[in-house]
């Protein structure tokens, strides 16, 4: 007759336990490889097909004639670059200054009809920001241009920048401020010079974040920025960028055409996840000296 | 004003709220050039609430307000045309919890009043940030890594920090909101030290919620409970011979 002691039934349920566990951890490993899976997979998708298109040419020369063997993207890189320039240049200061008003003052019904407003924005399809764009900026210049381009791409970075900064700001302890009221500093030096001052780094990597997205959009510029094969002649003058001009590559007939969009989409990406990655990694250095 | 006080900082009357709640009780105390005043009683009593009236900082928040008088060296703190900012440079605070600047270094954490009152020069900054920091005792522990970030340092030493920070403009009074209770036994210690040399400096009313740390540091002694001042003399006596019942059950750890 053997005894069995307490212990022995502990170690039993805990190799049952063990073996669940290890079960789900297989299951969340599964789910989560899932998930990676559609972006490893558009990634070297795009690696595979973009890769063999980028001669130097692509980077240096313009598009070539309809049908013609070589040519490049340069004037569409530069576009682009140009635009997300335009659109930083007329969403930042805009943005962040919403939200600093939403954080530090916003209190009251004014301030959430304006926080109601800035988040419908954000919910407005990009292709209706294009058009209302056309209404207001294209149709009174009586052409297509770089400037109703980077207005369009502003207005889409505009609700993403002031939620962000908006909440970024939001998490600065309210002792923080109350310490810089203490020492005799006006309120606006207080929010600008201490509390927006330490956030800077948490608000950079949120307005990185907006114009990595902006910086792919295509329905906005279709008719406003419009497209262009050649050099850009101005700000007032249409303008090429890669969406666009992946876009018109990618549905035309022409085999290079289509080689040359996979390229034109392996450098949008670059550029886009280069910022994304960039800005994150400063984020990290930044917090790692304690230095949020 | 007229009448001259022998007080350095006087209230008379003085009364908070919150929206319709009265935190406190009209109060009139006063507090004699460099002495240690110290604010003991229970939580919720209305001793921090009547601190930040001192400084006019509890009008920052959101439906709170006070009412009645406050003079700072015969001159109103509250009244048509004293602006708060002017007054706040003349009364500084120290936090219950260490609340050094993010993204600031030691040194631009401790004269940052001044650099944004508008001081530019940097050698003038260095040697008042190197003044103040001595002040608080911190000088020794920092003088080597002034460009480190404020949020580096220990909770104790963030804490000198702030009181470094705090004196940089010079205030006349240093309102210190329960310094201590954030810091381990050793820190505490350091501050209650530093508090004793500042007496010399300014004039110090210090919220607490221990006891024996009012009896050690402090030269007078403000009991409060439900937003009144119970009892207000000397530390000594009071807590070694005191006149209200519910001071003595107080002290003698009955309740709070």
């Amino acid at each position: 007759m053997s005894r069995r002691y307490f212990g022995d039934y502990v170690f039993r349920s805990y190799g049952w336990r063990h073996l669940q566990s290890r079960v789900m951890i297989g299951l969340l490993a599964a789910a989560c490889g899932l998930v990676l899976l559609p972006l490893f997979s558009i990634l070297g998708y795009v690696v595979w097909q973009g890769l063999p298109a980028l001669e130097p040419a692509f980077f240096t020369q313009l598009p070539g004639s309809v049908g013609e063997a070589g040519g490049g993207m340069a004037n569409a890189i530069v576009g682009t670059l140009t635009l997300v320039g335009l659109a930083l240049l007329l969403g930042l200061p805009w943005g962040i200054a919403l939200g600093i008003y939403l954080s530090e003052y916003g209190r009251g019904r004014f301030a959430s009809v304006v926080r109601f407003s800035v988040d419908m924005l954000s919910s407005v399809p990009s292709i209706i920001i294009g058009l209302f764009v056309y209404a207001w900026v294209v149709i009174p210049m009586k052409r297509f241009s770089a400037v109703s381009g980077g207005v369009a791409l502003a207005l889409l970075m505009l609700p993403t920048v002031a939620r962000s900064t908006e909440e970024l700001l939001k998490l600065v302890p309210g002792h923080v401020r109350e310490a810089g009221l203490a020492l005799g500093l006006p309120r606006w030096k207080v929010i600008l010079r201490i509390v927006v001052r330490g956030s800077l780094g948490a608000i950079a990597t949120g307005v990185a974040l907006a114009l990595a997205r902006v910086a792919g959009e295509t329905a906005p510029l279709l008719f406003t920025a419009f497209g262009n094969r050649y050099w850009n002649q101005g700000l007032d003058q249409p303008i090429a960028s890669l969406p666009v001009q992946i876009f018109n590559y990618a549905i035309s007939p022409y085999e290079e055409w289509h080689r040359q969009a996979w390229g034109g989409s392996l450098v949008l990406i670059a550029l886009v996840l280069g910022l994304n990655i960039s800005m994150r990694a400063a984020l990290r250095r930044k917090g790692k000296t304690g230095d949020s | 004003m007229t009448t001259t006080s022998p007080f350095l900082l006087e209230t008379r009357g003085l009364s908070a709220w919150f929206g319709n709640a009265q935190a406190v009780k009209p109060t009139t105390l006063g507090c004699a050039a460099n002495t240690v005043t110290a604010i003991i009683g229970p939580s919720g009593c209305g001793k921090s609430t009547f601190l930040r009236c001192l400084n006019r900082l509890h009008e920052e928040v959101p439906g709170a307000r006070a009412q009645g008088e406050v003079f700072l060296e015969n001159g109103p703190v509250y009244g048509p045309g004293v602006d708060p900012v002017a007054v706040r440079r003349k009364i500084g605070m120290v936090f219950q919890k260490p609340n050094p600047f993010p993204a600031l270094s030691i040194l631009e954490n401790t004269v940052v009043g001044l650099r944004l009152a508008g001081v530019r020069r940097k050698n003038v900054l260095r040697e008042l940030a190197e003044r103040s920091l001595r002040l608080a005792a911190l000088w020794d522990e920092v003088k080597d890594k002034l460009d480190q970030p404020g949020m580096s340092l220990s909770g104790g030493q963030q804490q000198r920090l702030c009181i470094a920070r705090a004196l940089a403009v010079e205030p006349r009074v240093l309102l210190m909101d329960e310094p201590t209770s954030a810091l381990d036994p050793v820190s505490t210690a350091r501050i209650e030290e530093l508090v004793t040399e500042l007496k010399k400096e300014v004039t110090v009313v210090i919220v607490t919620h221990n006891m024996q740390q009012a009896a050690r540091i402090s030269d007078r002694t403000a009991f409060f409970l439900l937003g009144e001042v119970v009892e207000f003399g000397e530390t000594s006596r009071l807590f070694t011979n005191p006149v209200d019942p519910r001071t003595e059950r107080y002290i003698t750890g009955r309740f709070g």
